[in-house]
C-alpha cells in the first residue's frame, strides 16, 4: 500500500465531498432545520433545567449534522454517473469511505461548534473538563459521520431512499439516548436499551465535560464512541466492496 | 498493458472470458464487440473498477491486483457512464482530477486552463458543468483524463451521441496524445472509427476474444471474394451485365457490387459495356469486406 497515494485520496475525496455536498438540501433539511425544530418542540417554552438538557441538546444537534452527508454521498454519485469514474481514480474504498467520513464529521464539526459556543457565550452553563468536551466533539463527529456512510453503502441511485433509512434509524436513537430523559433517571429495561445506542455515549461524555451526572466513567465513553467508529466503517467497507456495483 | 487468462462471471454468466492481450506502448488499440459482449465489463477489470474471478492485468510492469493505487496512476479513463460533477465549474472537475493524481499546484493550474481552452471552454470554463450540453460535458470528461498526461488512456464509447464538431475535436485531442506516445485503448460500436483509429483492433463476443489484429489484415483475412463497385450515370439492368468471371452482382444504392474472382477482368469488360450502352462512369473502385463486414462475420450477428 502506497500511504502517500492513500493519504492523498483521502483528503482529496474529503475536499470534494465538501466542495459539493454541504450545499445540497438534504443536508440542510435533515442536518439543520430538523435539529433545529426538535430543539424548538421539545426545550423551548418548558421550564427546564438549561444546565441539564444542553449536553443533551448538544449531542443531538452533533448527531443529526455528522450523520447528514454520508447518507446522501454514494447513491447521488450513482445517480449522476459519477460513481464509476470515482471508482476509476487512484483510490480504493477504503479512501473513498474515509474521505466520506471525514467530510460529515468536518460539517458536523463546524455545525455543533457553532451551537456549543453560542450556547456557552449565551446561557449559564459550566464548562468542568475543555479537553473531554472537545475530544467527545471529534470523536463523535467521526463516529456519527461514520453511521452515516455505514447508512449509504448498500445503496443503489436513490438518495431518497436512503434518507428514508438514515430517518428510520436515526429518529429512534435520540429517544433512546438520554436527550429528552436524562440518562441517570432511567432504569431497568430502558436503561439497558440505551447501552446499544452510540448516541448515549456521546450525551454522557458531554455530561462529565459539563459537569452533570453522567453515569458512565469518561474513559469507557471515549472507547465506546471509538469502538462504534471504528465498527461502522469496518461495516461500510464490507458492505460497499460487495454492493459498489449496485446501480451503475 | 498485458491481460492474462481474465475471466469475471455474474451468476451463472461469464463476462469475460478467459481473455488474453497484449497492448504495446504507444500503440492506439481498438475493443470492439457486439452490446452485450464483455466489453464494458473488460474495460471496468482494466481500470480497476471491478476485481476480476481469476487472471492478471498487468500495466507499465505494475500489477493491478498487487498495486491497485500505483497501477491506477498510469491510466486516464473516460467511463461509458463517465459523467464530471454536475455541481462543479469545468475548471473545478479537471482540478480534482489532477488533485487526485498529485499534480503540483501550478502545473494543475495551468494545463487546466490549456486543455479548456483546446477544447473550446475557455469562455465558459467557471460555469457549472450542469448547464453544459452533452457535448460540452464530454470535453470536459475528455479534458479530466488527459490532465495529468496517463501512460495508457482508456476511451468507453467516448464519441457515443455527439455532434460532428465535438466528435473531431475528442478524436484530434486523443490522436495527439497518441502521437506524444501515451497508449490509447478505444472501446467503441463505431467501426470506420476504429478502422480509421486504430492500429490494432479485438473483436470480443460472448466475452472471448475472436480476432486481434489490425483492421487491413483482419479484412484480408476474411476477403475470399474481391468486388468491383461502379456507379453509372444512370439506372442500369442488372441483367445486361454478363462476363465469364463475373460471380454475382448486386444492386447498392445508386452503385453495382459484382463480385469476382478477377477484378482486372472486370474493369475491362465494364469500359466496354460503357461504349456499347452510351454510358458515363460516375465512379468505380475495388471493393473487398468492410472491417464491418468482418466484425458482423465474426459475432455472427445478421446483417
Amino acid at each position: 500500500m502506497n500511504w502517500h497515494i492513500f493519504v492523498r485520496g483521502v483528503r482529496v475525496t474529503a475536499r470534494k465531498d465538501m466542495m459539493i455536498y454541504y450545499k445540497k438540501a438534504p443536508v440542510f433539511i435533515f442536518g439543520l432545520i430538523l435539529p433545529t425544530f426538535l430543539f424548538f418542540a421539545f426545550f423551548v417554552g418548558r421550564q427546564l433545567d438549561v444546565q441539564r438538557y444542553f449536553p443533551g441538546f448538544l449531542a443531538m444537534s452533533l448527531f443529526f449534522t455528522s450523520s447528514s452527508v454520508g447518507p446522501l454521498i454514494v447513491p447521488w454519485e450513482k445517480q449522476q454517473g459519477t460513481f464509476e469514474r470515482l471508482l476509476s481514480y487512484p483510490v480504493n474504498i477504503e479512501i473513498i469511505l474515509l474521505g466520506d467520513v471525514i467530510a460529515g464529521a468536518v460539517f458536523g464539526l463546524i455545525i455543533s461548534s457553532i451551537v456549543g459556543v453560542v450556547g456557552f457565550l449565551f446561557l449559564p452553563l459550566q464548562l468542568a473538563d475543555v479537553l473531554l468536551v472537545f475530544l467527545a466533539f471529534v470523536l463523535g463527529n467521526l463516529c456519527f459521520s461514520s453511521l452515516g456512510v455505514l447508512l449509504s453503502s448498500p445503496a443503489g441511485k436513490t438518495p431518497a431512499n436512503i434518507m428514508m433509512l438514515a430517518a428510520l434509524v436515526r429518529f429512534p436513537l435520540i429517544f433512546i439516548s438520554g436527550i429528552f430523559i436524562p440518562l441517570n433517571e432511567m432504569s431497568g429495561a430502558t436503561r439497558l436499551v440505551t447501552q446499544f445506542s452510540p448516541l448515549t455515549y456521546l450525551v454522557d461524555a458531554l455530561n462529565h465535560g459539563m459537569g452533570q451526572a453522567a453515569v458512565m466513567p469518561w474513559y469507557v465513553d471515549i472507547a465506546a464512541l471509538v469502538l462504534f467508529t471504528f465498527v461502522f466503517v469496518a461495516g461500510a467497507s464490507f458492505i460497499l466492496k460487495k454492493r459498489s456495483m449496485k446501480g451503475l | 498493458m498485458r491481460i492474462e487468462r481474465l475471466t469475471k462471471r455474474f451468476g451463472q454468466v461469464t463476462a469475460v472470458d478467459n481473455v488474453e492481450l497484449i497492448v504495446q506502448k504507444g500503440e492506439f488499440f481498438g475493443l470492439l464487440g457486439p452490446n452485450g459482449a464483455g466489453k464494458t465489463t473488460t474495460i471496468r477489470l482494466v481500470t480497476g473498477v471491478l476485481k476480476p474471478d481469476s487472471g492478471s492485468i498487468t500495466i507499465d510492469g505494475i500489477e493491478l491486483a498487487r498495486n491497485p493505487l500505483e497501477a491506477k496512476m498510469q491510466m486516464g479513463v473516460i467511463p461509458e457512464v463517465g459523467n464530471v460533477y454536475p455541481d462543479l465549474s469545468a475548471l473545478d472537475n479537471v482540478d480534482l482530477v489532477g488533485r487526485y493524481y498529485g499534480l503540483p499546484r501550478k502545473e494543475r493550474e495551468e494545463r487546466s486552463n490549456a486543455l479548456l481552452d483546446d477544447l473550446g471552454l475557455k469562455e465558459r470554463k467557471h460555469d457549472l458543468v450542469r448547464k453544459f450540453s452533452k457535448g460540452m460535458r464530454q470535453r470536459v470528461s475528455i479534458a479530466c483524463a488527459l490532465v495529468y498526461e496517463p501512460s495508457l488512456l482508456i476511451l468507453d464509447e467516448p464519441t457515443e451521441g455527439l455532434d460532428v464538431q465535438s466528435r473531431r475535436l475528442i478524436v484530434d485531442m486523443v490522436k495527439q496524445i497518441n502521437q506524444r506516445g501515451s497508449t490509447v485503448i478505444l472501446t467503441t460500436h463505431n467501426i470506420e472509427e476504429a478502422n480509421r483509429l486504430c492500429q490494432r483492433v479485438c473483436i470480443i463476443n460472448k466475452g472471448k476474444v475472436v480476432a486481434c489484429d489490425s483492421p487491413e489484415k483482419l479484412r484480408a483475412a476474411f476477403q475470399l471474394t474481391p468486388a468491383v463497385e461502379v456507379a453509372f450515370d444512370r439506372q442500369v439492368d442488372i441483367a445486361l451485365l454478363k462476363h465469364p468471371s463475373l460471380q454475382r452482382a448486386d444492386a447498392c444504392g445508386d452503385k453495382l457490387r459484382l463480385l469476382t474472382e478477377d477484378p482486372e477482368a472486370i474493369i475491362e469488360y465494364l469500359m466496354g459495356f460503357r461504349k456499347e450502352h452510351g454510358l458515363r462512369i460516375v465512379s468505380l473502385s475495388t471493393a473487398g469486406l468492410s472491417l464491418e463486414d468482418v466484425f458482423v462475420k465474426l459475432c455472427e450477428v445478421p446483417s
